[in-house]
């Protein structure tokens, strides 16, 4: 139901997230996170671009990390949302917590130095 | 097409509550916008009772079906877990969410903003739970 892989690539941390995320899968997205954090990974891009749906308990896995990112200047950015899994980011209003981003180039662009 | 539907609490069974939902939607001709957004609030809602009301017991069972009147759409869910009313729930800020790292809280957050209506009764040892989208 969740494919999630991980691929490290010029110093920049990829989550590439496939199928659907929702109260049962939002453990995996929460694990590659974790596990981003204990490799004290700096930039994380999550490539949403697979993603079909998302539920409150796979944006709550975001939400939740938030407050650590920011402790450890960790940065995150997020791409290739469609337009149905996007209004659920809109609902909420995450785009002002997030940063969210059109494509993959626009995501590591997002990042300071 | 039935539009009843019996699950266990388990969490798997998320999966059968979209689709179900999904295609009975599709088939009443909900724009696909709207329809992910009510599958989105339905599932908020199962998820709720599965782990929140029945504590994940497979053997606890959630009846829901979905009603398709002139006017509007009504999605009713009946358990016999813990009572819980939406409507007395006051969702948590963003910033206290972000601050207390917890995962928790966005869910129903999200059905309060997509649906209409949300009504809570307890009937004959039953929770009765009815989510209400009126069409435009």
């Amino acid at each position: 139901m969740a494919d999630i892989s991980t691929e490290n690539k010029d110093g920049i941390h990829f989550i590439t997230v496939n199928g659907e995320i929702d109260a049962g899968s939002s453990i995996y997205l929460d694990d590659a996170l974790k596990a981003a954090l204990e490799n004290d990974e700096k930039k994380i891009v999550a490539d949403l671009s697979g993603l079909h749906y998302i539920s409150s308990a796979g944006l709550g896995v975001f939400i939740s990390h938030l407050d650590e990112f920011k402790l450890k200047n960790i940065q995150l950015a997020l791409f290739g949302i469609n337009e149905t899994v996007k209004q659920v980011f809109d609902i909420l209003g995450l785009e002002k917590l997030l940063t969210i981003e059109k494509t993959k180039e626009e995501a590591i662009n997002s990042f300071d130095e | 097409m039935n539009s009843k539907l019996t699950i266990g609490c388990d969490k798997n069974e998320l999966v059968r509550v979209r689709q179900f939902t999904s295609d009975m939607l599709e088939e009443h001709k909900v724009p696909d916008l709207q329809a992910h957004k009510l599958v989105l609030a339905v599932d908020e809602v199962c998820a709720n009772l599965i782990i929140h009301a029945n504590d994940c017991n497979p053997d606890s069972r959630i009846e829901y079906n979905i009603i398709f009147k002139p006017k509007q759409i009504v999605f009713t869910f009946k358990d016999r877990g813990v009572g819980f009313d939406i409507n007395e729930y006051e969702s948590p800020s963003m910033e206290e969410l972000v601050s207390s790292r917890r995962q928790g809280g966005l869910g129903l957050m999200l059905v309060k903003r997509i649906m209409d209506k949300i009504e809570f009764s307890t009937e004959k040892n039953h929770n009765i739970c009815r989510l209400i989208k009126m069409y435009p």
